[in-house]
């Protein structure tokens, strides 16, 4: 489905990563981990589309097609999506309006006709009960004035109604509380089909008790320098990072 | 970053969609200004004699006066001798209906969205269509007349009303007040003339559209509307205007009058020819509003949305003089490329417990500037008074500049006046978290900046609200950068 090789990219002449390979195929869950700092959402951005980081080398193929050459929106309507580590906010617009206008971009671009209005507002209120949002939530401004873990929340929230291909969530765990944590995972496995693929970043073995990734990578200094099993990350969670970083310099001597 | 910047480019460089011009034979008066040409006008609508010394007199007085240089920015001087005054398309004869229009007029209209003919008219939404100095047909004038409604030309009016047109002309704009008023008062062609009678309601939208076609000529349209106690009226104006080289002037005046308890809402959609990319040609609108609330609970709500022109300068303003009287300013300016637009309000506050409410957007993209200017006074003998301002600016790309000044006078101490200004610049970050949800950067900044603007949206009729939005983004495309 996604299939990175050697890809290098910074910004302003920073080199922040410098060669990542990552082959993902559909049902396959990934978790990145890595310290801060490290590139994991550079590495996101770049996925996106982010047109600040320039690509220095390296290709990316997403279900065949040449991600690199496509616009952000284009990528998008492929069926990517990313799951900010901080959303923004869009005074004035409405998180129904916002969505409605995406959901129904996206339709457009696969040639379908767009939503009737009342259609729309019963797979909105289908999809709010999958990661429990409050309604009031919907009508208010897109994430202004929303607590941070309402933010996340909306996050996946939009994820349920765009069904991506395959969805990046970056940190999506950090400032959820216990229950929403729970939420906001069950929502995730929910959406978990032979078809699709996540790509979760997280600091937190915690949030992978509830998503059982199917690999576990280490990202530092720009490349992934330890892959593994579910077993890899309880193993971060245990030492840290530093026994990765030693191991590096042994080799690298 | 750069490649931020031309994506901004693209999208605000969307070409001006009513820059065609109409080939029709027109009457025209000499080129230049002087007593002869007022003269010339007057008799070319056959005026009596009061109407034509109350040109002569502001003509006079035109004269003394100079240029305004006040304003936050520098235009190229205007050869008021190299304007002509007057122009009409030729009548064969007198039209009694509207199937003697000339059929190329009523193209121009239908190709503007404005029908004319009985059929397709908006629905519930009176038109009055000026052409260069003309009124060309006002629709719906049966049917408001069962209610008392005058709605007519001001040419009409001059002659079927010239009680009330002697009595208010000039009441609320003298031809004192400014240069430009001073110079409308002189060579006024037409405009829009609205009376509505004690405790009516008007039972339709009202409407002039304003269309600039010929070439270096002036538009100089003068409305006056009048609300009598217990009445309540809405008005909108809308106006274009083609592409062309040269700048043409458009000076307009409007007088609103509100009795006791009445109200006048009065809403203008500008999209005249901004001028190209560079700056080249385009409308200079400087335009003179104002209205009186005359009586106690009166009030006067000015709702605009300007998009054209390359320059604005104009302040719709409320004279609160009745207890208890109430003014609002709702207005979004947006500016592109080479556009400049000074604009605002003044709220004056007379009477006791007046009320003022300002609500200002300015968008700026290009390299253009957006000035707010808005002066709020209280008069010694208006107890009570209270004023809300809010100004917020929008910048998109980094080379456009957003400017605010508020003026606050205050002559009595039990006044309540508020100002809140904000600037803001639109992220390319929210433009990114549009398009990762599959939302091309236009839509996006059509969205942001709809958002950005809802409150004053909000304030105009339905028809006009949905016209207004795609005109907001089809002004701004090419502008991310
Ligand atoms: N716009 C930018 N300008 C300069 N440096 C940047 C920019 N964006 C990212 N960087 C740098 O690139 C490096 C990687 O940042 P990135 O955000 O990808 O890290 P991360 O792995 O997501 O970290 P965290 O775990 O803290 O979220 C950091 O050193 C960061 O300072
Ligand atoms: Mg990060």
């Amino acid at each position: 489905m996604l299939s990175i090789e050697n890809l290098h990219a910074g910004i302003e002449g920073k080199n922040i990563l410098n060669g990542i390979n990552l082959n993902i195929r559909p049902g396959e869950v990934h978790a990145i981990m890595g310290p801060n700092g490290a590139g994991k959402s550079t590495l996101s951005s770049v996925l996106a589309g982010k047109n600040e980081y320039t690509v220095s080398q390296g290709s990316v193929y997403f279900d065949g097609k040449d991600l690199l050459e496509m616009s952000p929106e284009d990528r998008a309507r492929e069926g990517l999506f990313l799951a900010f580590q901080y959303p923004v906010e869009i005074p004035g617009v409405s998180n129904t309006n916002f969505l409605k206008t995406a959901v129904n971009e996206q339709r457009k671009y696969r040639g379908l006709p767009p939503m009737e209005a009342t259609d729309f507002l019963k797979f909105m209120r289908e999809k709010m009960d999958f990661v429990e949002m409050d309604k009031s939530l919907t009508s208010r401004s897109l994430n202004e004035g929303f607590s941070g873990g309402e933010k996340k929340r909306n996050e996946i929230f939009q994820m349920a109604m765009l069904a991506p291909k395959l969805a990046i969530l970056d940190e999506t765990d950090s400032g959820l509380d216990i229950d929403a944590l729970r939420l906001v995972s069950n929502g995730v496995n929910k959406l978990r089909s032979k078809e699709n693929a996540f790509v979760v970043i997280t600091h937190y073995q915690r949030l992978l008790d509830y998503i059982v990734p199917d690999f576990v990578h280490v990202l530092y200094k720009g490349r992934i320098v330890k892959s593994g099993t579910a077993e890899l990350a309880k193993e971060l969670e245990q030492k840290g990072y530093d026994w990765i970083k030693a191991e590096l310099e042994t080799q690298n001597a | 970053m750069t490649e931020a910047s031309n994506i901004i480019d693209q999208v605000v460089s969307q070409e001006y969609q009513y820059g065609f011009s109409t080939a029709i034979e027109m009457e025209t008066a000499p080129i230049g200004l002087s007593e002869d040409i007022v003269r010339f006008i007057s008799a070319k609508k056959n005026e009596p004699e009061w109407m034509l010394n109350y040109r002569l007199k502001a003509y006079k007085h035109w004269l003394t006066m100079e240029e305004p240089n006040w304003q936050n920015f520098n235009y190229p001087p205007i050869d008021f001798q190299n304007i002509i005054y007057y122009a009409a398309p030729k009548e064969k004869k007198k039209l009694n209906s509207l199937d003697e229009v000339d059929p190329e007029l009523l193209k121009t209209f239908e190709k503007l969205g404005i029908s004319l003919t009985e059929q397709k008219r908006l629905t519930g939404v009176a038109v009055d269509a000026v052409f260069d100095s003309v009124s060309i047909a006002t629709t719906f004038k049966d049917q408001l007349k069962e209610k008392g409604v005058i709605f007519c030309s001001m040419s009409e009016a001059v002659h079927e009303h010239p009680e009330l047109v002697k009595q208010y002309l000039g009441s609320v704009v003298p031809y004192t007040d400014n240069y430009f008023a001073a110079l409308n008062a002189a060579v006024f062609s037409d405009g829009s003339f609205v009376y509505i009678p004690k405790g009516v309601r008007c039972p339709m939208e009202l409407s002039t559209y304003f269309r600039i076609n010929a070439e270096n000529t002036g538009q100089f349209e003068r409305t006056l509307i009048i609300a009598d106690d217990h009445s309540y009226v809405s008005y909108l104006e809308g106006c274009t205007a083609p592409m062309r080289d040269e700048n043409q002037l458009h000076a307009a005046v409007v007088e609103l009058v509100a009795h006791t308890h009445a109200e006048i809402k009065y809403s203008t959609v500008q999209n005249w020819y901004p001028g190209d990319k560079d700056g080249k040609g385009g409308i200079y609108n400087f335009v003179t509003k104002r209205g009186t609330c005359e009586g106690d609970y009166a009030k006067i709500s000015w709702t605009q949305v300007e998009t054209g022109s390359a320059i604005t300068w104009k302040y719709p303003s409320c004279v609160l003089k009745g207890n208890h009287s109430n003014g609002e300013f709702f207005s979004v300016a947006v500016t592109n490329n080479a556009q400049l637009a000074d604009t605002g309000t003044k709220m004056i506050h007379l009477g006791s417990h007046t009320k003022s409410r300002i609500v200002s957007k300015g968008i700026s993209a290009g390299k253009s500037h957006n000035t707010y200017r808005g002066l709020v006074k209280v008069a010694a003998k208006a107890t009570d008074a209270r004023n809300y301002t809010q100004c917020d600016s929008m910048l998109i790309g980094d080379r456009s500049g957003a400017h605010t000044f508020p003026y606050i006078e205050v002559a009595n101490s039990s006044a309540v006046v508020e100002h809140e200004a904000s600037t803001s610049k639109i992220g390319e970050d929210q433009i990114f978290y549009c398009n990762q949800r599959g939302i091309g950067t236009e839509e996006a900044i059509g969205l942001i900046v709809n958002g950005f603007c809802k409150e004053v949206l909000n304030q105009l009729p339905m028809e006009f609200a949905v016209e207004a939005q795609k005109l907001l983004a089809v002004s701004l495309e090419g502008s991310v950068g």
